[in-house]
């Protein structure tokens, strides 16, 4: 039987798919600034984190309502936790997109165009692949899709420590090219963060769909 | 605590009150059972009264349609029941016909041994309405108001007494509505009833509000929490705190009633 109030669990499942649109828009965006010194994609990814703070504050109250009011149990209560972890996920993601821009304006002000030293382009096609399908296999409730997420981080992982090394060298000192090595690798380093965000939400969708941990590692 | 604050007698928000209560003291003999209760209760929303036994709330319930008058005992000291801003207690109020506007919904279901039919009929033949077609009208809409009609249609003719505890409690209901109140109150109706009778009757409750004002009486946080708009909490005859109820759930703003729902309570 369904019972009146399960609207509310369809309400905040809704919300939190646009959550995901709005993140992973945020980070390809910011990226695509990044990579064509496209300044309108750099405001635009900035404008973005806003409305992604908020959503996560109104799923946050939602599940508390929700939890309070309704008493969940099984899938009902499970669904809960993960909308509370995947929406702050989706806003830490929302967070490093709104970095990753900050960084590039920088660089785009300073030096007048963004040279991209390293191949960060294959590295963000990853995580913006990632966090799409891990907003996908939430929504499709698909767990072999869930689990060919989280693979991925690895090669996300392995290209942020050749850029780090790369990028290290001439990083030192007050010049500009030191400044803009340095905020390459923060930009780097936000989108490996990206793609952790989007593996911990196929993680969370595994946990969801089948109520045990998608690792069974503590650590 | 002062119970007569403005945000205690109406709750918090808006709507449009049905019920007034001001200064409202109830006795049984010596012993005062309500201390200067006040409260708005409004029309088309659910309204919950929740509270440790002997709290007063099933009291206080009671009085909304003067049906402690059958306790000889039980009096009035003090204050008003307005109903549509008329006091109930007045000398020139009909009692039996309050009640046809107050109607109730008890613990126990309590059909009548008659057929399915004849309960929902009982009301307005009192009333004196004849006509079988007339009949006929009410009982499917009541029946279906109570969500009982596809269960029960081909067979209004057997003995509500062979009903299911829950249909019973859904006939009971479905029988009050007859008379067309604008009231119903509820005194712990889910208590004898199993997880799934008790939801179907919260569900009906909640399809219910859209044309009738509810006031139930539970022992279950966790229902006064998923069915009412408002919640009241009640301790040894006092209203310790009203207000919506996921400010009641949510963020008491009395100590009391922050023990009291979250199990801390003595």
């Amino acid at each position: 039987m369904k019972r009146f109030y399960h609207h509310e669990l369809e309400d905040l499942r809704t919300k939190l798919i646009l959550m995901g649109e709005k993140a992973n828009t945020a980070a390809r965006i910011a990226i695509d600034g990044f990579l064509e010194s496209d300044l309108d994609k750099i405001e635009k990814a900035l404008s973005l984190d806003d409305a992604i703070d908020h959503l996560e504050i109104e799923i946050d109250r939602a599940s508390v309502r929700y939890i309070t009011l309704r008493s969940p149990v099984s899938s009902d209560v499970r669904f809960i936790f993960v909308a509370i972890k995947a929406s702050h996920d989706l806003e830490r993601a929302g967070d490093e997109a709104h970095s990753i821009a900050k960084r590039a304006k920088n660089i785009l002000i300073r030096d007048g165009r963004i040279e991209n030293p390293v191949n960060i382009e294959a590295m963000s096609l990853i995580a913006c692949s990632m966090m799409k399908d891990a907003i996908s296999c939430f929504v499709e409730e698909d767990l072999e899709l869930a689990k060919a997420v989280i693979e991925r981080d690895k090669e996300v992982n392995r290209l942020h420590k050749e850029h780090f090394k790369s990028l290290s060298i001439g990083a030192e000192g007050d010049s500009a090219e030191a400044s803009t090595r340095v905020e390459t690798i923060i930009i780097s380093k936000s989108i490996e963060r990206i793609a952790d965000h989007a593996k911990n939400l196929a993680e969370e969708t595994i946990y969801l769909l089948t109520g045990q941990p998608a690792s069974n590692d503590p650590a | 605590m002062s119970t007569s604050t403005s945000s205690t007698i109406a709750g918090s928000g808006t709507g449009t009150p049905i019920i007034k209560i001001r200064n409202f003291d109830f006795a049984y003999g010596d012993s005062q059972a309500l201390f200067d209760i006040n409260m708005d209760i409004n029309e088309k929303e659910v309204t919950a009264f929740i509270g440790p036994s002997g709290c007063g709330k099933s009291t206080f319930l009671r009085c909304f349609n003067r049906m402690n008058d059958l306790i000889d005992i039980a009096r009035i000291k003090n204050g008003e029941v307005k109903i549509s801003d008329v006091n109930i207690y007045n000398k020139d109020v009909d009692v039996i016909e309050l009640r046809k506007h107050v109607g109730m919904v008890f613990q126990k279901s309590n059909p009548f041994p008659k057929s399915i039919y004849d309960n929902i009929a009982y009301g307005l033949r009192i009333q004196g309405v004849k006509k079988k077609s007339s009949l006929d009208e009410v009982v499917e809409k009541c029946l279906r108001s109570a969500a009982l009609w596809d269960e029960v249609k081909d067979r209004l003719n057997e003995s509500a007494l062979g009903m299911s505890g829950g249909q019973q409690q859904r006939l009971c209901i479905a029988r009050a509505l007859a008379v067309r109140p604008k009231i119903l109150l509820m005194d712990e109706p889910c208590s004898a009833l199993d997880p799934i009778a008790t939801a179907k009757v919260e569900e009906l409750i909640h399809e219910l509000k859209q044309d009738y004002t509810i006031v139930i009486v539970t022992h279950s946080m966790q229902q006064a929490a998923r069915v009412s708009d408002r919640t009241a909490f009640f301790y040894l005859g006092k209203l310790i705190e009203y207000d919506k109820t996921d400010n009641i759930f949510m963020n008491p703003r009395d100590p009391q009633t922050e023990a009291y729902i979250s199990g801390r309570f003595g």
